[in-house]
Parts: C-alpha cells; sequence; structure tokens
C-alpha cells in the first residue's frame, strides 16, 4: 500500500473520530460514504477543510467533493495529481 | 384559558432602531445587507447586515448607561428598554423575561476583546439584562439554534398558561461575529453575493444582527394596534441530522401541524407565511417540502433573510414583529433576493409589496439540532 | 391530567465519575480524566453507537444519561414515543466554543473545522439524543446560573398539562472548565416519586 494511502486512513480514523475502526477494515477501493464507512455530511465538510489544510487543496463546491471522496483510491490519486504541499 | 398576545414591540437592527421605521424600510424594499470588508471579522470581504457602530453607541449613550456593555447588552437593552417604558408594566415578581440568542457575548472569547471572559457565559448575559431593568425574576436564557426566537414565544405562553408569570418580556438577538462567520463559512454555507431565498440561485446565507422584543401579555389593555393572538405553536425534532434538515421536511410538518390542531386552523385560515428561508439549497428546499405536504404551496410567502440575512437567536422574533406589522398594514411584502423558484415543489414566493385583507399568519423556523417551530397568529382588531 | 399527579418516573446522574441510575451506582472509574471516564462509562452501558465518539462533550454526557433512561422504553417500541426533552445548564456550549475560538486565532493557519463548530450550540446534544431514540418531540435548551428546580418544573407541568408532551425528560447537563455534571429525571404520570420542586432539589442535591 502507498504512503499516502495509510496516511489517508490514518487521518480519516483520527480526524473523523472513527474509534470502532482499524486500518486495515478499511480497503482501498470502500466506498467512504453511503453504506462503506458511513461517513456523513459533516465528515464531507471536515474532509474538504483537511484537503486545504495538509495538501493545499481548495474546493470551493462541495459537490466536487462528493465525487473525490469516493473512496480511498480515488482520493489519494486527487491528492497526488493537486497537492501544493 | 386565557388568550395569550403578543404586544409592544421594538427592533434595533441595520434598518433602524426602532420597529415602525424598520417596517416602512422593508416596505420601501430597502435592505440592511451590504458589503463589510472587516478582517477583524472575516478575512474576505463578505455580505451581512450590520448595525452601524457610531449610530449604535450613540443612540446608547442616549440613555445615560452608567457602565460598560457589550455590543449585543448595547442593542438588547435598547430594544427592551423602548417596549418597557412604553407598556408601563410594573417589573414584579409575576413578570418574567425570556432572552433568547444562540450564541450572546460570543465575541467576548477573541482575546482582543477587552470585556472579561466570564462575560461569554449566557447567564451573565441574562443577569445584566436583568439588572439594567430591575427585573425581580431570574432570567430564562433560550438558546436553542435558530428556533430560539420564535421558540421563545411559545415557551413565554407556556410559562403564562402554567402560572408562573402573567407578562414576559422576551428580547432575542445576536451579532455578527468572527466565530459565527468561521464557522458557517467552514460549512461552506456563506453567499459570496446578498442571499436569495427559494431562488434558483440561490448560494446559501448571510449572517445579520439584531435585537427584537415583545411583551408577551394576557391583558387586553395592554394592547397596541399591530398586536396579535398566539392561536397555537409547536416545536417537533426531525430525529434526523444534527446539522441537515430532514429530506422530508418532517419536523417542520409535524410542528405546522401540531399548530394548527392547537390553533384549530387549517391552510385554508393562513393568509400569509413569514417562512425560515435562509438561502442554503437544503433548508429553502425542505421547507418546499414540508409546505407542500400540508397544502400550504399556494399561500403569500416570504422569507425576510433577504432584508437581515440570518440574524440566528433573534431571527423568529424579528420575523413574527414584521409579520404582526404586515397583518397590522394589510400588506405582503416581497422576498427580495427571490427572481425565479429553485425549489422542487410550488411556493408562492411574494415578489412585490402588496396591498391585502390580512387576519391570520404562520410563522416557521428550523435549525441546526434538527430543531424546527410552526406558530399561528391572528389580528386581535380588525 | 392535572399537574398535581405527575411523577419522576425514573432520574440518572453522571458526576464525579460515577454514573447512577435512580440513587443506585451502575458504574464508576475514579482517577480518569473525562474523556477516559465518559467511554469506559458507554462501553459498560453497551451502547453500540459509533456516533458517539464524534460527539463533543456535553453531547456525550447528555446523550449517556439520556440513554440508560430512555433505552428500556425506546428500543423495542415500535411506535414512536413523545417525550419531550427540556435540558439546562450555565455553561451553554462554552467548551467546544472555545475550541472553535482557538482555532481561529492564528489568521495564518485559519482551519475552522465544521466537525466541532456544529458543536457550538447545546441544543446539538437534544438533536443527538432525537435522533438515538427516534423522539419527533419538543425540544428546548435553557441557561440559567444554577440549577433552577422551579422553571424545570413548571415547564415540564406546562407540556404535559397541554399535551405537548406525553412525558418530559428534564434536567441538567453542564460541561465546563475542568469539570462536568449531568442529571436527568423523567417526569411521568407514572412512578412513585411526586412531581414538585422539593422533591426536585432532593434529588438533585443527594445524587
Amino acid at each position: 500500500m502507498s504512503d499516502l494511502k495509510q496516511e489517508l486512513k490514518e487521518k480519516i480514523i483520527t480526524q473523523l473520530n472513527l474509534e470502532d475502526i482499524a486500518i486495515e477494515e478499511i480497503a482501498d477501493n470502500d466506498s467512504l460514504f453511503g453504506d462503506g464507512l458511513g461517513l456523513d455530511s459533516i465528515d464531507a465538510l471536515e474532509l474538504i477543510v483537511m484537503l486545504d489544510k495538509d495538501y493545499g487543496i481548495k474546493l470551493t463546491d462541495p459537490k466536487e467533493g462528493k465525487k473525490i471522496f469516493e473512496s480511498i483510491e480515488v482520493m489519494s490519486n486527487y491528492i497526488t495529481e493537486h497537492r501544493t504541499k | 384559558m386565557n388568550k395569550t398576545y403578543l404586544s409592544y414591540n421594538n427592533i434595533v437592527s441595520a434598518l433602524g432602531f426602532d420597529s415602525p421605521r424598520v417596517v416602512q424600510n422593508i416596505h420601501e424594499g430597502i435592505s440592511g445587507i451590504t458589503l463589510i470588508e472587516d478582517e477583524n471579522l472575516f478575512p474576505n470581504p463578505f455580505y451581512a447586515s450590520i448595525i452601524d457602530s457610531n449610530s449604535l453607541k450613540e443612540a446608547f449613550g442616549l440613555l445615560g448607561p452608567n457602565s460598560d456593555y457589550t455590543r449585543l447588552e448595547q442593542m438588547m437593552i435598547m430594544s427592551l428598554d423602548k417596549i418597557i417604558k412604553e407598556s408601563s408594566v410594573k417589573l414584579t415578581d409575576r413578570v418574567g423575561l425570556i432572552i433568547s440568542t444562540t450564541k450572546g457575548n460570543i465575541d467576548t472569547l477573541d482575546p482582543t476583546n477587552p470585556m472579561p471572559k466570564e462575560r461569554a457565559y449566557l447567564g451573565t448575559l441574562g443577569h445584566i439584562i436583568k439588572n439594567y431593568f430591575r427585573f425581580v425574576t431570574e432570567p430564562i436564557v433560550l438558546s436553542n439554534a435558530c428556533v430560539s426566537g420564535i421558540l421563545a414565544i411559545s415557551i413565554a405562553k407556556r410559562f403564562i398558561a402554567q402560572g408562573t408569570f402573567d407578562q414576559v418580556f422576551i428580547v432575542g438577538g445576536d451579532i455578527v461575529s468572527n466565530f459565527i462567520l468561521s464557522g458557517f463559512n467552514s460549512f461552506q454555507a456563506m453567499s459570496p453575493l446578498p442571499c436569495k431565498p427559494y431562488c434558483k440561485e440561490r448560494s446559501g446565507i448571510n449572517i445579520g444582527e439584531v435585537a427584537a422584543s415583545v411583551l408577551v401579555t394576557t391583558e387586553q389593555k395592554k394592547l397596541v394596534p399591530e398586536a396579535v393572538e398566539i392561536m397555537g405553536e409547536a416545536s417537533c425534532n426531525d430525529a434526523n441530522h444534527i446539522s441537515g434538515p430532514s429530506r422530508t421536511g418532517e419536523g417542520l410538518y409535524r410542528s405546522i401541524q401540531s399548530a394548527f390542531k392547537e390553533a384549530n386552523a387549517g391552510p385554508q385560515d393562513i393568509d400569509y407565511i413569514s417562512a425560515h428561508g435562509t438561502a442554503t439549497n437544503f433548508n429553502d428546499e425542505m421547507e418546499a417540502i414540508a409546505l407542500n405536504r400540508l397544502d400550504l404551496g399556494g399561500v403569500p410567502l416570504n422569507s425576510l433573510k433577504g432584508y437581515f440575512g440570518h440574524t440566528l437567536g433573534g431571527s423568529g422574533l424579528l420575523e413574527t414583529i414584521v409579520g404582526m406589522h404586515s397583518l397590522y398594514h394589510n400588506t405582503l411584502y416581497p422576498s427580495i433576493g427571490f427572481t425565479e423558484l429553485g425549489v422542487s415543489q410550488p411556493l408562492n414566493i411574494i415578489r412585490a409589496t402588496t396591498a391585502k385583507k390580512l387576519d391570520c399568519f404562520l410563522k416557521t423556523a428550523s435549525g441546526f439540532g434538527g430543531c424546527n417551530t410552526a406558530a399561528v397568529f391572528k389580528k386581535v382588531q380588525s | 391530567m392535572t399537574a398535581e399527579n405527575l411523577k419522576i418516573k425514573e432520574y440518572c446522574s453522571i458526576s464525579n465519575n460515577r454514573v447512577m441510575l435512580n440513587g443506585q451506582l451502575l458504574f464508576e472509574a475514579q482517577g480518569s480524566d473525562f474523556i477516559t471516564f465518559i467511554k469506559l462509562a458507554y462501553k459498560k452501558m453497551d451502547t453500540k453507537y459509533p456516533k458517539f465518539f464524534k460527539m463533543d462533550d456535553l453531547s456525550k454526557l447528555g446523550f449517556l444519561a439520556s440513554d440508560i433512561l430512555l433505552k428500556p422504553i425506546t428500543q423495542d417500541s415500535e411506535m414512536p414515543k413523545n417525550i419531550a426533552l427540556a435540558f439546562s445548564n450555565s455553561a451553554s456550549s462554552l467548551e467546544t466554543d472555545r475550541k472553535h475560538q482557538e482555532s481561529i486565532r492564528d489568521k495564518e493557519y485559519y482551519f475552522p473545522s465544521p466537525a466541532i463548530f456544529v458543536y457550538t450550540l447545546p441544543n446539538i446534544c437534544l438533536g443527538e439524543i432525537s435522533i438515538k431514540h427516534r423522539l419527533h418531540s419538543e425540544n428546548s435548551f435553557f441557561i440559567f446560573n444554577h440549577f433552577n428546580a422551579e422553571y424545570l418544573h413548571d415547564y415540564a407541568n406546562s407540556l404535559m398539562k397541554s399535551e405537548k408532551a406525553d412525558e418530559v425528560l428534564c434536567g441538567w447537563i453542564n460541561c465546563d472548565v475542568e469539570d462536568y455534571e449531568a442529571f436527568l429525571y423523567l417526569v411521568s404520570t407514572e412512578g412513585s416519586i411526586a412531581h414538585n420542586k422539593e422533591e426536585i432539589i432532593k434529588l438533585y442535591t443527594t445524587k
């Protein structure tokens, strides 16, 4: 597993307070919202802040986030391509 | 049971420091929302409805205060002072004080604010207002998100019915602060332009500040010409999500239904709806769904957020007071900012100041925590 | 129904690292800080509600105390219950307010968190409880400098008398600098304790 994917899983668990979930339980292609990890709209907003704070990516349209936060795989690809820090 | 009324009222806002002036500005289609450039409040320029600080200082100075008061305290004291004097209600142990606010003196948490940090406690705010006017009873501070202002009316009515008080003064308000602006911005809820409730082009809220006040009473001889009777009210939770409104408008639907039941009224009795209309995508859509579930899609409706922005803990009370004047003047005021319907269900948005015989209106509000409140008010003098 | 006949059905308190139900000790963990204690209590109560970990301290406290009283009533019931919530405290959401204020202190490192901001209202706790127990009921959050039995008593009576609620969960949940306290009681037509100001004060002070 790439370092970035590992890093994202760790961050999601700690920053979104998913205390009952271990890193190994999140597969790269699991969906993060809905039936997958069960994240909600506040988590999505929190991930937008994380993209900005940790990777220098500014999303202004929450709808964009919906696609980017589909899975760890998609997120990691997007960050690799757009990161400014 | 005795009838309960809303009587003496006052609004301190960017559109003026008393109800008649504010309502006159609304009549003329004037909005209090302007572009604000103040880095102490927010890093980038933003639209909000803010009271001019010099005018506030000057007007408050006329009361001859003998100590320092925060911005919100000044607004609330000015707002209440007028109606306490005009109503000449004696502040005995039968008179209650309800303060509705979401954040109170939250600006005092900012390290640059000179006031002591203890001022951020809402109970402290309550006692400052109590002591200024020498209320005898303990103040009741209500902090129930964006329904606080209208829920405060319900609560006043309930305490009166229970015999705790004979009359209650309510003051509701919040200020525009860096705390609130940064928070709503992190929610991606702020509109980059003046807000456009229910419009296809709406893109979020503007924040505003206000201190609105009203006397809740059962005494017929204490009624002003614009007084209204509280016919029915209710507050129901969505039980769905802590920030997003229910997709089916469940809590709002139940609140209106239950308020109708108490008022012994139905959609046919409502001449006008003063809705919440924050201009976020989800809120306005939710309201359209809830109102249509109750066959209220055809009733003339406005949101006053286009005049005042979202004034949080003051909004429900402010908008109820404007509704009282709307009934008194037999005039519907337009929902400014609106051009084309942008919700999935029909709504009869008021587009221009219109003369119409009005007797009864419905006020609704919804807020974080899944709370919703609805109340039905009827004109006393027709 | 007359107010004179109303009862306090059950009561629960969480303070000094102890969880008490109707005067009986349910759980105790001396020596741990609030966040450790409340998580241990959550596990002990077998609550199984992952959203608990996302809540701020005030919501965790109110949620857990409510869950102890409401779970037996709501979990096996098909029909949603009309149980109103009338909570109060002295610090509103100030513990979380301070966290949000801290996040906007540095203009060069300005990343306020929506997950914190949403909890900067005391009634969010009422929303959390309503979601868990499917309560489409009356919610109100009052702020008093001190526990005010008289106002809570009168307000619960008015909700019951006007039939706006079948039962009312009332009380005090407070989180402030280095201190926390929860005391909740259920006002009902059934129960063995009379619902009056004196009894409420007695239960609150002897908790």
